[in-house]
């Protein structure tokens, strides 16, 4: 592991908590993320030094909080490399960013037999607010099956996109750690007649995200699982969509004018955020984006490909036929996450197990269940790796792992 | 904190890895299925009620130790025993899987023997998985229900 890599972990206040005299072994990253100081600070001093509302009132206060609320737009559309900061929308999570497609997009454009592709390895936010247009429009799901290794079978792409009016995919497995080859999907979609949505919680804070030269049209992902706070989402889409969408939610912030007869809606992208935004969560996203930006997606992708190699080989040299590991064995296509089986042994048990020594992973079905399905497993164990994540982490899952199947052998 | 010996008792693990009365009940035994949605086990169990008495109970479906093993230890519990009684037994084991007094006990609650069942108690300390622990009940209480309808 490089050096910086070694000492950025002193940027994680959390890491140097010590429970019952072990150190903390943060593998639940794909779940939610750790913060840097950086982002805390920026928060707490926004807290301290600047709270405000935004948008409303002409105070020099009001007017810092605005700019700082709008700086952490520009910080993330630069990050995606959005055209247009205007088309970058805060949300309350990815599953609300989701929803807001389905609820706007989605009923303004799909009726009866209209077809939306998904894929068989969704989390359930890209799946739910689908089902619920089933019920109440009558249009047809239709799955990407996968390969046995847990990559997505393309070799029915064109015919499963026939008439597809949205191919709607997550740009990696939260479940396989599989990275899908977004750029060729949403090429597909588009040369089917179908809109590109991508779910792109995964991959977002995990190595660099370019939205033109992915070619998507719509990108959700989370605040919390790339250093930020939680509850915040973002949205992005291009603006001709956006610009022709009805709104989401009504309310304050979101209108040029309200009548007694009616209201006009305003531009983006006041028009997508009713309400009062989480400004304080906004500005520690920014921060996030400015950290993860300083210290560089492609190296965060290297460290994490050591990283995924690493655990990898130790976990399959050690416990050999004991652990199946699901998802693609081809690091080039996966990320540092592992969900797996260990022995006859219940997720639920490893975990609890796992948590005698601190070592933090998340047993369960993932919000993924007709992938679990698939995987013939009502739950697995997952083992996410990050950017604060080493060597030594992965040794300590396995330690752990070790005593589990001691604990439970037959005595 | 809590140790690994408070929740996985022997006897709890005993029934994890020898579980009772498994399988299934044709009609018209009543079916009833319950889901823990935190990680998704899935619990089935079969109920078959014969003047007044629970005659014969089994439990399919897939589980953590501490859910596989509180189904087992109640198949055992409930067998042949009167359905008051049975629900006697329902309300002691939920009463000692929460942390606050169970307002709904009643008095001849007292003179239910837990037995085996007393194991689990450790897994109040887990709060997480007492959901896993009372999975099987709240599926019975149901059948129940349905069975005495
Ligand atoms: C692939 C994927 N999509 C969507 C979500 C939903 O994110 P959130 O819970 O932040 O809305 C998650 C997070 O669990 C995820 O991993």
């Amino acid at each position: 592991m490089s050096k910086d890599f070694a000492n950025l972990r002193q940027d994680f206040p959390v890491l140097s908590r010590v429970i019952n005299g072990k150190p903390l072994v943060y593998l639940d990253s794909a779940n939610t993320s750790q913060k840097p100081h950086v982002v805390i600070d920026a928060m707490t001093d926004f807290l301290e030094n600047g709270y405000a509302p935004i948008n409303r009132s002409a105070y020099q206060m009001a007017a810092e909080a605005t700019d700082l609320y709008e700086g952490a737009r520009t910080a993330v559309a630069k990050f995606i490399n959005a055209p247009n900061a205007n088309e970058v929308i805060f949300t309350k999570n990815a599953t609300e960013a989701l929803n807001l497609i389905v609820r706007t997009w989605g009923i303004a454009n799909l009726s009866h037999g209209d077809v939306v592709v998904l894929t068989h390895m969704e989390h359930h936010a890209n799946i739910v607010p689908w089902h619920m247009l089933v019920a109440e429009r009558g249009i047809v799901l239709r799955f990407i099956p996968l390969t046995s290794d847990g990559q997505l079978d393309l070799s029915n792409l064109d015919a499963l996109l026939t008439d597809a009016k949205v191919l709607s995919f997550t740009s990696m497995s939260n479940v396989l750690g599989t990275i899908n080859p977004s750029k060729f999907l949403c090429a597909a979609a588009h040369r089917a007649g179908a809109i590109a949505i991508v779910d792109g919680c995964q991959s977002v804070p995990h190595m660099a995200t370019d939205v033109q030269d992915m070619g998507a049209d719509f990108l959700a992902f989370s605040s919390h699982k790339m250093c930020g706070p939680s509850g915040l989402g973002v949205l992005w889409g291009r603006q001709q969509l956006l610009d022709a969408m009805p709104p989401f939610m009504g309310g304050g912030n979101m209108i040029a004018d309200v009548r007694l007869d009616g209201f006009t809606c305003a531009e983006l992208p006041a028009k997508y955020e009713a309400g009062t935004p989480p400004i304080t969560e906004a500005i520690g996203l920014g921060a996030a984006v400015a950290y993860l930006t300083k210290i560089g997606m492609h190296n965060i992708r290297a460290h994490e490909i050591d990283l995924a190699t690493y655990s990898m080989n130790q976990l399959t040299q050690r416990f050999g036929d004991d652990i199946v590991i699901h998802g693609p064995t081809n690091i080039e296509v996966r990320g540092a996450t592992h969900s797996f089986a260990f022995k006859d042994l219940h997720p639920h048990d490893v975990s609890q197990v796992l948590d005698q020594s601190n070592v933090c992973v998340r047993a369960g079905h993932h919000c993924a269940k007709p992938l679990m399905r698939l995987l013939g497993a009502n739950a697995t164990v997952r083992a996410s790796f990050y950017l604060y994540n080493n060597h030594q982490d992965a040794d300590a899952l396995c330690d752990a792992l070790e005593q589990a199947s001691e604990f439970f052998s037959p005595s | 904190m809590p140790g690994l010996e408070d929740l996985y008792r022997e006897i709890i693990l005993d029934h994890y890895r020898s579980p009772r009365n498994r399988g299934e009940l044709p009609p018209p035994a009543v079916r009833t299925e319950g889901h823990n949605p935190l990680c998704g086990d899935e619990i089935q169990v079969y109920l078959s009620v014969d003047s007044g008495l629970v005659s014969d109970v089994k439990i399919s479906g897939q589980g953590c130790s501490i859910s596989q093993s509180s189904a087992s230890m109640m198949s055992a519990a409930v067998k042949g025993k009167p359905i008051a009684e049975v629900r006697s037994i329902v309300r002691r084991f939920k009463s000692m899987m929460t942390l606050e007094e169970e307002e709904t006990a009643e008095a001849d609650d007292q003179n239910v023997k837990l037995g085996d069942l007393e194991a689990l108690q450790g897994v109040v300390k887990f709060p997480v998985r007492i959901k896993c622990a009372t999975l099987a009940w709240n599926t019975l209480l149901q059948g129940l229900d349905e069975a005495t309808a």
